[in-house]
């Protein structure tokens, strides 16, 4: 996990931030869309922008790290330039999901939930896209590819720089 | 424009229907490419760009454009449905740019059809008519006849539309397309003719069974919510489908928002509602843009807000998006979640018809429980209960994939058996291959070996199997992979997703997946095996919510059905 006082802001982002916490408001049932907003601008939600919704809405820091670390949604860590999520969901397991995301591991050099150490890709192996007809499926920024082979994957994320 | 009273809405209806007819000079074409999540992975919008643009290139102003959801069939998408004035409308399967050139050049153009791109003649709303008038519709002249019709297609003609009465038929951005199908009469209805109690008596009557997987009936969860005293009620939209493997919820509300919008509707009048809330995965970006726009939509008509077709009735509903939790699924856990908070799950009692959201009564409904409500209230129960086996009313959508030839989102009556799903419906598997068993109902269901295909897809039936109908996820697995492997693949899903809260949902899964995967790895014995099957009867019964108790039934019906390859598997 990032330590807070590494992650440097900058005055926009923090301007940014601030109207987001300000047009969603202190009710804590907000909260989740609220980090939602934030994680779409931002990419992570890392502790010192924790601190900060708590002390301008007044959960407690406990709460919102409670809930940040609770989802699967939500990360502390940066992203890389490139956001390669590998379906494993069941269609796509029963189709060689797992042979592909240990090709990008292998590959790559790099663990589920990591980013690469030069910053191109941020590796995620995510549950379903619901997507199944065009199984095994890899999304790269949102992009979808189906009915991926292994032998396909180099030319994909290739493209990717 | 507000919508006040039945004859507006009958007016907007026969105004759009008048709109979408073709005539000989005005408006000759519609091409309508479908585009759910899964037709634009595979390359629709391709498609419905490179039309648009010729049409502009062309100056062609009568030939229409419209753009629907998936109709089920995912595997052969992208697909585009292709109408000319009094010629039978002709579904073109896999199209890419090219083919799309090609269909542009000689059918829409020319009204030569190319038949071997085409998967079938006829659309699916106009499936019944078809069948009845041997079929052809009267006033569409036959292009191809070497092509099939629809209703000779097992995919189509052996599934039963209530649930996806809609699909490939309306446009998910149009509340117009929604009200021309019949849409928002049943909510009329309820809004302004029926009193609470006469509506959970028609939804009792009808026999209807959340399909969220419990299968509790769905008018005895109003009953109780409209019992329970307090000026303060929520009704809120379970779109929360967490199960790998399982898209029927997305392919819904794509296709059909208003359905569901609908559905609350009445629910909230039946309970006494006047908040509701659509909670939504944040992976499904579609159904959440789709489901705004259907409700501010609904808000612009007045179908939502304050005095809803002029009958003191308020009702407004947000879309409420989650952050990746399987857990949320679950009703307490979804609870905590739109209160702000983990989604932990707590006891079930006071149930959440007591004590749910904000403490509020709150009724909790599956996407496709809802979207089976004003069907209901419109044609009545009597209607719904003719459809269905002797326990169980209705339909149940399943999203069928894996090892098959037919891959996608198909609606069955209920006691339907697998066989006809899997041989019919699916069209069987790759040559060279056999499915040796289905996995029903994700993470909390079980395997089921071919020798049961015969079985019917019920609630009862299955149970007794040591299976569940769920949420309806559907999955053939051919014999070329392991049973253990795939036991393997929930338990780290399940232990994974654990909130741990409760010790054997937290620990009890983390060890049954240890000893899978020494299994697996070929370094286990028989002590292993009989390790995990105490193991998962523990968790089974001492697990705090449905995730945890659950969570060994893929162990439990493997171990049950192909013992053998565990035994295989741990041979020294």
């Amino acid at each position: 996990m990032n330590n807070s006082s590494s992650i440097v802001l900058s005055e926009n982002q923090w301007y940014e931030i601030d109207k987001i916490i300000k047009d969603t408001g202190n009710d804590q049932h907000r909260l989740i869309p609220m980090l939602e907003k934030i994680q779409n601008y931002l990419g992570y939600i890392p502790v010192c922008v924790q601190e900060k919704i708590s002390k301008k809405t007044g959960i407690p820091e406990a709460e919102i790290y409670g809930v940040v670390s609770f989802y699967s949604y939500f990360t502390m860590e940066p992203r890389a330039r490139h956001r390669v999520q590998v379906c494993l969901g069941t269609a796509c397991y029963v189709k060689g999901g797992k042979e592909i995301a240990d090709r990008i591991k292998t590959l790559y050099n790099v663990e589920a939930g990591q980013s690469t150490t030069d910053g191109r890709f941020t590796y995620e192996e995510a549950r379903c896209f619901g997507t199944c007809g065009l199984a095994p499926v890899i999304v790269v920024d949102g992009e979808v590819y189906g009915k991926v082979k292994v032998e396909d994957i180099e030319q994909i994320l290739g493209q990717y720089k | 424009m507000i919508v006040n009273k039945i004859s507006d809405l009958e007016s907007i209806k026969n105004k759009t229907l008048e709109m979408t007819k073709l005539d000989s000079v005005k408006k000759t074409a519609r091409i309508t490419v479908h585009m759910g999540t899964c037709g634009i992975a595979s390359g629709a919008k391709d498609v419905l760009n490179s039309l648009k643009n010729k049409l502009k290139d062309e100056h062609i102003k009568n030939i229409e454009i419209k753009t629907t959801g998936c109709i089920g069939i995912c595997s052969k998408e992208p697909l585009i449905t292709v109408e000319r004035f009094g010629e039978e409308p002709i579904i073109y399967e896999y199209v890419n740019v090219e083919k799309l050139n090609e269909i542009y050049d000689s059918h829409i153009k020319k009204g030569n059809v190319i038949a071997k791109y085409a998967l079938a003649r006829g659309k699916e709303v106009e499936l019944e008519e078809r069948v009845d008038n041997n079929g052809h519709i009267e006033s569409q002249k036959i292009v191809d006849s070497s092509i099939k019709g629809i209703e000779e297609i097992p995919f189509f003609r052996k599934q039963k539309r209530i649930v996806m009465r809609n699909r490939g038929a309306i446009d998910p951005y149009k509340i117009t397309d929604y009200i021309s199908r019949d849409g928002y009469m049943a909510a009329y209805k309820a809004v302004t003719e029926l009193d609470s109690q006469k509506i959970i008596e028609e939804v009792l009557d009808s026999g209807l069974r959340g399909r969220g997987g419990a299968g509790f009936p769905t008018g005895l969860k109003w009953k109780f919510a409209s019992k329970a005293d307090s000026k303060e009620k929520y009704i809120i939209c379970n779109a929360d489908e967490g199960d790998p493997g399982a898209f029927m919820d997305r392919s819904v509300l794509e296709s059909d928002p208003h359905s569901i919008i609908e559905g609350m509707i009445i629910a909230a009048k039946a309970v006494g509602a006047t908040k509701g809330f659509i909670y939504c995965r944040a992976e499904y970006p579609l159904a959440v843009e789709i489901l705004n726009k259907a409700l501010s939509q609904a808000r612009a008509y007045g179908i939502l807000g304050k005095n809803i077709f002029d009958s003191n009735f308020d009702l407004d509903i947000e879309v409420y998006e989650g952050a990746g939790a399987f857990v949320c699924g679950e009703e307490t856990a979804l609870i905590h979640s739109i209160e702000g908070k983990r989604g932990n799950p707590r006891l079930k009692i006071p149930y959440p018809a007591q004590k749910g959201v904000f403490s509020k009564p709150t009724v909790i409904n599956n996407v496709e429980t809802l979207a089976n409500i004003s069907p209901i209230i419109l044609n009545g129960s009597d209607w719904f209960r003719q459809i269905g086996s002797e326990k169980s009313k209705g339909t149940k959508v399943f999203s069928i994939t894996g090892d098959i030839n037919n891959v996608g989102c198909v609606e069955i009556p209920i006691g339907t058996s697998i066989k006809t799903v899997l041989d019919d419906i699916a069209d069987g598997t790759q040559q060279g291959s056999t499915i040796k068993a289905v996995q029903l109902g994700g993470p909390s269901g079980g395997c089921l070996p071919a020798n049961y295909f015969d079985t019917q897809l019920d609630y009862e039936p299955l149970q007794e199997l040591g299976v569940i109908m769920g949420s309806g996820g559907m999955i053939a697995i051919n014999d070329k992979k392991s049973a253990v492997d795939i036991a393997r693949f929930f338990m780290n899903f399940c232990a994974d997703e654990s909130c741990g809260k409760c010790l054997p949902g937290r620990e009890g899964t983390r060890q049954m997946l240890n000893i899978l995967n020494k299994i697996c790895d070929g370094k286990g014995n028989k002590e292993d095996v009989a390790k995990l099957e105490d193991l998962a009867q523990v968790v089974k019964k001492t697990a705090l919510c449905g995730l945890g108790k659950t969570a060994p039934n893929p162990i439990l019906s493997t171990l049950k059905y192909f013992k053998n390859e565990y035994e295989e598997a741990v041979k020294e």
